[in-house]
């Protein structure tokens, strides 16, 4: 807390007190000013004042990777968090990380809480899926609803799906509704390929014939199914990606259903009928996006693990075997197509790779998401505060209620005890309410913060801070007036010393406030950063304010002569007429610098 | 009433001469007393702890016309656990079930709602994890180390190691007052707790500092004066500071009491109930600790010092030869616990008139 260097001389500040306050009243002005003009004419509310959802959710180390709770994974956890949040429809969603292993997650009122709590707390589920068909999802309503019914048309009849056994009919069928260059394009954009490991190229052969011959009865099971897959189709046909409410319905899908997603091509929504899950996120050891040095292109690496390197040699195996889309296997995560490769051939020895129009970053992202099957650590919901806006206004009310009576004890208090003097600290603590008022309402936009049930607290609590340094500053110049000067050198020399005792005793709350922030969680921090707030302004509104304007009334008549009423009249303060032999008294005479 | 006026008009006017110093000895008697006190009460009765530190639920309902030991019924029966409701101001109930965890707490609320017939979506739900409140607790011990470690290291450079450890001291005093006023009466602790507890640090010593340094101001030319030993010194700052001292706290607890009294008139309990409680208990108990505590130990370690023992010593012989000549200086002990004319922090010397100013006020 860096003291404005003022007052060097305790006499000497004559032409700066007007100086000093108009510095704060343009400090005012501009904040007033600026609070209009952006718009943010109140603090912003937290969830428990203007009602919603707060979930605080902490990061859980496995066992044997205790390293796993670090800033990289947190922050991929928020990102997955966010888009699974803000995937609902919300757009104020906020997701923050708080301390070193905590995420906020933040839902404003009105929005599902309970889907939220599942969407945020599970860890999120990735699927690799077999295309059945796509279809270009389109933004304009009725659009979906064109393309969705041809493609819904021919669905019964070709419901028994024997894919397998017909495939170029069911590709004709499939790829008609659906611009055929869209999912060319991504086949070939997105394709997948043996990874040039040793073991790859080990037996081929052997491995799709065995799958060949065996998967398609497992495979076609839950889709012969006709009247599910009826609804499937219709489902399909209506779905329009293009509606976030609309692409938030079809989550949530069991893995062994079938099932429609949706996913981002390029910038363009598709839509995509898939089959059961064939293998698991959690079946994937380890994925990374790398740079081919032969190439010169992206593309991601994966390894899957034992039981996943099987599943996937026997789906690559069966779909390098049909055209185009049922090539293709979707990897779907929390609901959603991430990528669609296509297979060329079957793939043993559990390692792959995934190339196409991959940039560095959408390379990397895949194989983060690959990787972590989802999010890099497991969570636990540590609290769930749901407040209904009613309770939140209330508490508001309540806050605010209490605020003013606390206000007005203290201006009573002051009035009665301090009399004239009780104006300055009045007009200070006004200084000071517009202050912390205007800024806390820039806050809001500049760096999110949120006015919650501890601020307001800490706020209140405060206005004790801030009238405590004018109680300071007037017992000063009450003793000096007991000491027999009159007002003018009393405000002077007073000062000097009380600004010591503010500085000191401001910078211990201050520290207080800022070790709170620092190591605390959750609603503790909003208190804190009131209170560290408060107290910088209270230094400020002391320095440029109650001091300045106490010379300047010093000046005047009504404190000048020591009015009965001023709080400053010397027989009232038992003052002593001055005497020159207490001069020897050099602690007195000299008013020492803090 | 007329001796508490004559207080008030000397307090006002700055001329309270109480020997605190002097009467230490009673001060930290009642102060063991109190954490011994407060020790046995958290031994005995141990702190009531909050939902967030048990793991469990708190609904908050709105306004409605079943009563508070049927929601208590209906609450039990459904989540198999003690609940405990309570009518709040609103008209409202609030029901808190321990024991559960966040998961099974859920379901609870849509058959609370059900219970007492209102919207699920009306009910305020708070559900906590067990090991919440425990991530709280131990970022409070981490938060009152990292500050008590840092606030000693800035007061024994802002005034002097002595003083920092007597401001340790009375810090660590007033939180075992204010947990042992917790374990006794019972009141919940809750994070809310936690955050006025931690805000007490900053706030007992605000005060401290205020006395501190009017008491360091004092001393400053203490050796060259042979009039007052320390612990004098330090009684007459103390008095000088008193009002300031005085009139601090009660400024600070008026919003807190606002706060309390409101937050918890309204809302019954709640997060503003709980910071101000445990502000208001520890605000007292910080000024308490700052008059008749903070300065003493100051005044006892200070005497110590070498420096000052020989100070001690050049008074009292300086007392004893006026003493024996017969000029009665007015500064035994028994003079010396009414300081009439303002006594200012940072006089050192007497003032004149002391005697007449005594008999006018007497």
């Amino acid at each position: 807390m860096a003291a404005p260097k003022k007052g060097r001389r305790p006499s000497g500040g004559q032409g700066r007190p007007g100086r000093a306050l108009a510095l704060i009243l343009i400090a005012m002005v501009a904040l007033t000013g600026g609070m209009f003009w952006s718009g943010h004419t109140t603090p912003r509310l937290g969830i428990d004042l203007a009602g919603g959802t707060t979930i605080t959710l902490k990061a859980k180390a496995q066992p044997g990777q205790e390293d796993a709770v670090n800033e990289t994974n947190m922050n991929t956890a928020i990102g997955i968090i966010e888009r699974r949040v803000n995937g609902l429809g919300v757009q104020e969603a906020e997701v923050q990380k708080q301390g070193t292993e905590n995420i906020i997650v933040n839902i404003p009122k009105g929005t599902d809480e309970e889907q939220a709590r599942e969407q945020v707390g599970t860890t999120a589920q990735l699927y690799f899926r077999p295309v059945m068909q796509i279809a270009l999802s389109e933004p304009a309503a009725p659009q979906p609803s064109a393309s969705g019914s041809p493609s819904a048309a021919p669905s019964p009849g070709a419901s028994p799906k024997p894919s397998a056994s017909t495939p170029g009919g069911q590709d004709e069928k499939a790829t008609a509704p659906s611009p055929s260059a869209t999912t060319q394009g991504r086949a070939l954009t997105d394709a997948l390929r043996k990874a040039p490991s040793p073991s790859a190229s080990g037996g081929p052969s052997a491995a799709p014939s065995a799958s060949e011959s065996q998967l398609p009865a497992p495979a076609l099971s839950p889709s012969s199914d006709p009247t599910a897959d009826a609804g499937l189709q219709a489902k399909f046909a209506a779905l329009n990606c293009a509606d976030p409410k609309q692409r938030a319905s079809i989550k949530g899908a069991k893995p062994a259903d079938a099932t429609v997603a949706c996913g981002q091509n390029g910038g363009v929504w598709e839509k995509y009928l898939l089959g059961p899950a064939e293998v698991d996120g959690k079946d994937v050891d380890d994925a990374a996006g790398v740079l081919d040095p032969e190439r010169g292109i992206w593309k991601v690496q994966l390894e899957f693990n034992d039981k996943g390197a099987k599943k996937f040699t026997e789906i690559t195996g069966r779909l390098a075997t049909q055209s185009p889309p049922m090539n293709q296997f979707a990897i779907v995560l929390d609901g959603e197509v991430v990528s669609a490769p296509s297979v060329d051939s079957p793939i043993p020895g559990g390692r792959a790779e995934i190339s196409g129009s991959f940039n560095q970053k959408s390379a990397q992202d895949l194989g983060n998401m690959l990787s972590y099957g989802a999010l890099p650590l497991s969570f636990e919901e540590q609290s769930v505060t749901t407040v209904t806006a009613a309770l939140g206004g209330e508490q508001l009310r309540a806050g605010l209620i209490a605020g003013a009576i606390g206000l007005a004890l203290v201006v009573i208090y002051l009035v009665v005890y301090y009399r004239g003097l009780s104006l300055i600290a009045i007009l200070s603590l006004g200084v000071s309410a517009v202050l912390t008022y205007t800024i806390m309402s820039l806050l809001g936009p500049a760096i999110g913060f949120a006015l919650n049930l501890p601020a307001v607290c800490g706020a209140i609590v405060a206005i004790g801070i801030t009238a405590d340094s004018f109680i300071v500053y007037f017992e000063r110049i009450r003793d000096e007036i007991r000491e027999g000067r009159t007002l003018r050198p009393a405000v002077e020399r007073g000062w000097p010393r009380a600004r010591r005792t503010i500085l000191v005793s401001d910078f211990v709350s201050f520290l207080a406030a800022a070790v709170l922030f620092i190591v605390t969680v959750g609603k503790v921090q909003g208190f804190a950063f009131t209170l560290g707030l408060t107290t910088l302004l209270d230094v400020v509104v002391v320095f440029f304010f109650t001091k300045p304007l106490m010379t300047i009334l010093a000046r005047g008549k009504f404190f000048g002569r020591q009015h009965p009423w001023s709080g400053l009249d010397p027989k009232r303060l038992g003052a002593q007429p001055p005497l020159r032999r207490t001069r020897r008294v050099s602690v007195m005479t000299e008013p020492k610098e803090a | 009433m007329s001796r508490l006026g004559n207080l008030g008009a000397r307090l006002y006017r700055g001329e309270v001469g109480y020997d605190f110093v002097a009467k230490r000895m009673l001060w930290y008697g009642v102060s063991i007393l109190i954490t011994i006190t407060a020790i046995v009460g958290l031994g005995v009765r141990g702190l009531n702890m909050g939902i967030e530190f048990k793991g469990g639920a708190v609904y908050t309902t709105p306004e409605t016309t079943v009563s508070a030991s049927k929601a208590e019924e209906i609450a039990e029966d459904a989540a198999g656990h003690d609940a405990i409701v309570q009518e709040l101001g609103t008209g409202g109930l609030r029901i808190q079930v321990s024991g559960l965890d966040t998961k099974s707490a859920n379901s609870l609320k849509d058959e609370i709602a059900a219970g007492i017939d209102v919207p699920v979506k009306d009910i305020t739900a708070e559900l906590v994890g067990p090991s919440w409140g425990e991530q709280i607790a131990n970022k409070a011990w981490t938060g009152l180390a990292v500050f008590m470690i840092l606030v000693v290291i800035y007061l024994a450079i802002a005034f002097e190691w002595r003083m920092a450890l007597a401001a340790l001291i009375a810090l660590i005093h007033d939180l075992t007052i204010t947990v042992g006023v917790y374990a006794l009466v019972g009141f919940e602790v809750t994070p809310g707790t936690v955050i006025g507890l931690l805000t007490i640090l900053g706030y007992s010593l605000y005060d401290t500092v205020v006395v501190f340094d009017g008491l360091k101001e004092s001393a400053k030319d203490i050796t060259k004066q042979t009039r007052y030993t320390y612990s004098e010194i330090a009684n007459r700052s103390l008095n000088g500071t008193l009002v300031r001292s005085i009139n601090t706290t009660v400024v600070a607890l008026l919003p807190v009491a606002g706060l309390l009294f409101i937050g918890g008139g309204f809302l019954g309990a709640g997060m503003l109930n709980d910071i101000s409680l445990s502000l208001f208990v520890g605000l007292a108990a910080g000024a308490y600790s700052s008059i008749f505590i903070a300065t003493p130990l100051v005044a006892d370690l200070k005497e110590r010092d070498p420096q000052m023992k020989a100070l001690r010593k050049r008074v009292l012989a300086k007392r004893a030869a006026a003493t024996s000549k017969g000029e009665d200086t007015g500064r035994d002990d028994e003079a010396f616990t009414e300081v009439p004319e303002g006594a200012t922090a940072g006089v050192v010397g007497p003032r004149g008139r002391r005697g007449r100013s005594t008999e006018n006020r007497r």
